[in-house]
């Protein structure tokens, strides 16, 4: 009699986060039992106590690097994982708490607590593949269920994630939706915003807010160029573009190309 | 003298990163903390400066288990700031949004991170083995919840359509059919939740705590109503700061919150129970009746029933609300920015969230504060932990760990949110 293959390992990491793209695997009700029985999740805090020690096959990690423990904690997980895929705009971006890189983290610590002088924390928000080799970064904020499982899927099965990086705009094509910037001057960001969300903004009647961060060759300032001619002044369009994907490279400097000194409107 | 440590260096199922210790000497309990590690991430200090129309979609991030709670206690607490009253069908969305909230947190609460603990599991897909059906109908009930809250929002977790004012879009009368035949699946799978949970064993152990929770004219609630307590506490909203006060505790990111005489209280569906059980659907009494439950539950275990009889409410709410619904003229009221101070706490499935804003004339956040119910309950949480464990002092240690870690997942906190957004010095001994 032949042994039973051992079935892949998963674990599930946090670091800073919300909790909500690990969610999204709890979240995938039909799927989860199947999910399960084709691997051992052998470390998912938030679902389980039991701790399988050891080497992972697939780690996915949710959150970013915030902290000195947090920095040295995911070259740890890193050695023990082969396949190592970041979750959300966290992970892959820095996350809405990313925006301490633009300001001094002290005073963000004194607004909040009586006695500051206790912070152990860093200076920015970092995504993890700052830190460490990352095998596969799945956007958004949070992610897509339906991505979700793909991308475990196709490791399972060692290959790509069928991913796209292309535009919000294609999925709103493809959903036969009206352009809300053509049809009735809604700045949208999914010009220059990877897909992945089913364009589900455009479909509520407003404009892409960024979630799923820059697209493969987003061209961001011909949309901020745009956008000043539907009326967005230079505050807005710096905070369009400073939300939950700020630290990532595109949206970054074009954020920075709309503060006070940068400002060529 | 011997000195003994209990102590618990990651709670599992729960939301974000929590630890405890409890100290035993010579036979007493001499401290028990929860400990918040959760990393700081500065919501009230970015909100500044941020336009107050960007808070529903910013503070969302709070919590990826409860973003419409965020979301929901943002506008309306704006919306006092800017003068701004919602009413008719874009305030019973509203309602009917957080009614899938509360299906699918507590469906997660009572299903994969709570009944295990009764049934002696390490986790949902663990008793799974055992218990397929349950588990099954728990994930079924999740996504009856979740449901609702892609329909009205955009999708589960974080939704796009919340903003000041309503919706950017509201659903068509012939979108809320098929939701409602789900709806009715899910509201006979809520009342086998309840008998299911009923005929766990619970533990003797009554406190005697403060309650504190909306109360709503007519309404179980949801997004408006004054706070009242127990003791005999009832005021608005806006003047939540004068009757509570946050604390910074060294061991913990989260700040304490107690009332002003220091004491602690309980916020959750205990204390939204035990101060609105006449205003909860005619069913949803009947449930709480035949599981054994009179109008007042103090017995923390049992919050898993009490949670079972949200759910099966949340149906009923959600089901009334969509058979009534006349689509509006138009998806918001009309939205005029203006300086201010807007207050707003709505119920979070895990109880009272307290928003308050401050807002200059280019209608930006000069100064912003956010009271999360897990900070709240801390100090009850505690207390019930140096409670409860002297009681089983004699059991062995892996056992006494699991005695504290369901006391703590009792009240089903949510560190994420409670992360008050700074890390500490944690004592790791």
């Amino acid at each position: 009699m032949t042994p039973t293959p051992r079935k892949p390992r998963l674990a599930v990491w946090k670091f800073a986060s919300c909790d909500g793209c690990q969610l999204s695997l709890l979240d995938c009700e039909d799927e989860l039992l199947d999910i399960a029985a084709a691997i051992d999740i052998a470390y998912f805090p938030e679902a389980a106590r039991g701790v399988i020690r050891g080497r992972y096959d697939l780690s996915l990690v949710e959150g970013s690097v915030t902290t000195a423990h947090d920095a040295e904690r995911i070259r740890d997980i890193r050695a023990r994982s082969r396949v190592l895929v970041t979750i959300g705009a966290c992970a892959t971006a820095g996350g809405i708490q990313a925006l301490r890189n633009f300001a001094d983290v002290r005073d963000y610590a004194a607004a909040v607590y009586p006695d500051p002088a206790h912070i152990d924390t860093l200076a920015t928000s970092t995504p993890i593949a700052d830190h460490v080799p990352v095998d596969f970064e799945l956007r958004g904020c949070p992610v897509s269920k339906r991505q979700l499982v793909e991308t475990i899927a196709a490791h399972l099965a060692g290959r790509r994630p069928v991913v796209p990086a292309h535009s919000v705009c294609i999925e709103c094509k493809l959903r036969g939706l009206t352009c809300v910037m053509v049809a009735r001057g809604t700045p949208c960001l999914g010009p220059v915003t990877q897909a992945g969300c089913g364009a589900i903004c455009p479909a509520h009647d407003r404009g892409c807010y960024g979630c799923f961060g820059p697209m493969e060759t987003p061209n961001a300032a011909a949309l901020a160029e745009r956008a000043r001619e539907l009326g967005l002044g230079q505050d807005e369009l710096r905070r369009a573009f400073r939300s939950f994907n700020a630290a990532a490279p595109a949206f970054r400097e074009e954020s920075e190309r709309h503060d006070d000194q940068n400002d060529q409107g | 003298m011997t000195t003994r440590t209990i102590k618990v260096d990651y709670l599992a199922r729960v939301e974000g990163e929590g630890a405890f210790k409890v100290v035993v000497r010579d036979g007493a309990v001499r401290s028990a903390e929860l400990k918040i590690f959760e990393p700081p991430r500065f919501f009230e200090s970015f909100l500044r400066g941020r336009a107050a129309i960007e808070a529903p979609d910013l503070t969302a991030r709070i919590c990826g288990i409860c973003p419409v709670a965020y979301q929901m206690s943002a506008v309306h607490a704006i919306e006092d700031a800017f003068g701004i009253t919602v009413d008719g069908p874009i305030r019973a969305l509203r309602r009917l949004i957080y009614c899938g909230e509360w299906i699918e947190s507590h469906a997660l609460h009572v299903y994969m991170l709570h009944a295990p603990d009764f049934l002696g599991y390490d986790g949902a897909i663990d008793m799974a083995r055992d218990h397929a059906e349950a588990v099954r109908r728990g994930l079924m009930l999740k996504k009856a919840g979740n449901a609702i809250v892609a329909l009205i929002g955009g999708r589960e977790i974080h939704p796009v359509n919340i903003r000041v004012g309503g919706f950017y879009r509201v659903p068509r009368r012939r979108e809320l059919d098929p939701l409602a035949e789900e709806l009715k699946r899910a509201r006979d799978l809520a009342l086998e939740t309840v008998r299911w949970v009923a005929g766990f064993d619970f533990p003797d152990s009554e406190r005697d705590y403060a309650f504190v929770a909306l109360r709503h004219p007519h309404e179980y609630p949801f997004n408006e109503g004054r706070i009242v307590s127990n003791r005999g506490l009832d005021i608005p909203v806006s003047d939540f700061d004068r009757h509570f006060r946050e604390m910074q505790v060294a061991r913990s990111t989260a700040l304490h919150s107690r009332m002003a005489d220091g004491s602690s209280y309980l916020v959750g569906p205990l204390a939204r129970y035990a101060l609105n059980f006449d205003r909860l659907s005619p069913p949803a009494q009947e449930a709480a009746r035949e599981s054994g439950l009179g109008p007042v539950c103090s017995n923390p275990y049992r919050g898993i029933i009490v949670r079972a009889v949200e759910i099966l409410h949340a149906c009923d709410e959600a089901l009334r609300i969509i058979a009534d619904y006349a689509e509006p003229d138009r998806p918001h009221v009309a939205v005029e920015p203006r300086p201010g101070i807007g207050h707003g706490a709505t119920e979070a499935p895990r109880g009272l969230l307290f928003h308050r804003y401050e807002i200059d004339g280019d209608g930006l956040i000069t100064a912003a504060r956010i009271v999360p119910p897990t900070a709240q309950n801390q100090a009850s949480i505690e207390e019930d932990l140096a409670g409860h464990v002297g009681g089983f002092l004699d059991l062995p240690k892996t056992e006494l760990q699991h005695k504290c870690e369901q006391t703590i997942r009792n009240y089903d906190p949510c560190i994420s949110c409670a992360t008050h957004f700074l890390k500490l010095r944690i004592d790791r001994e």
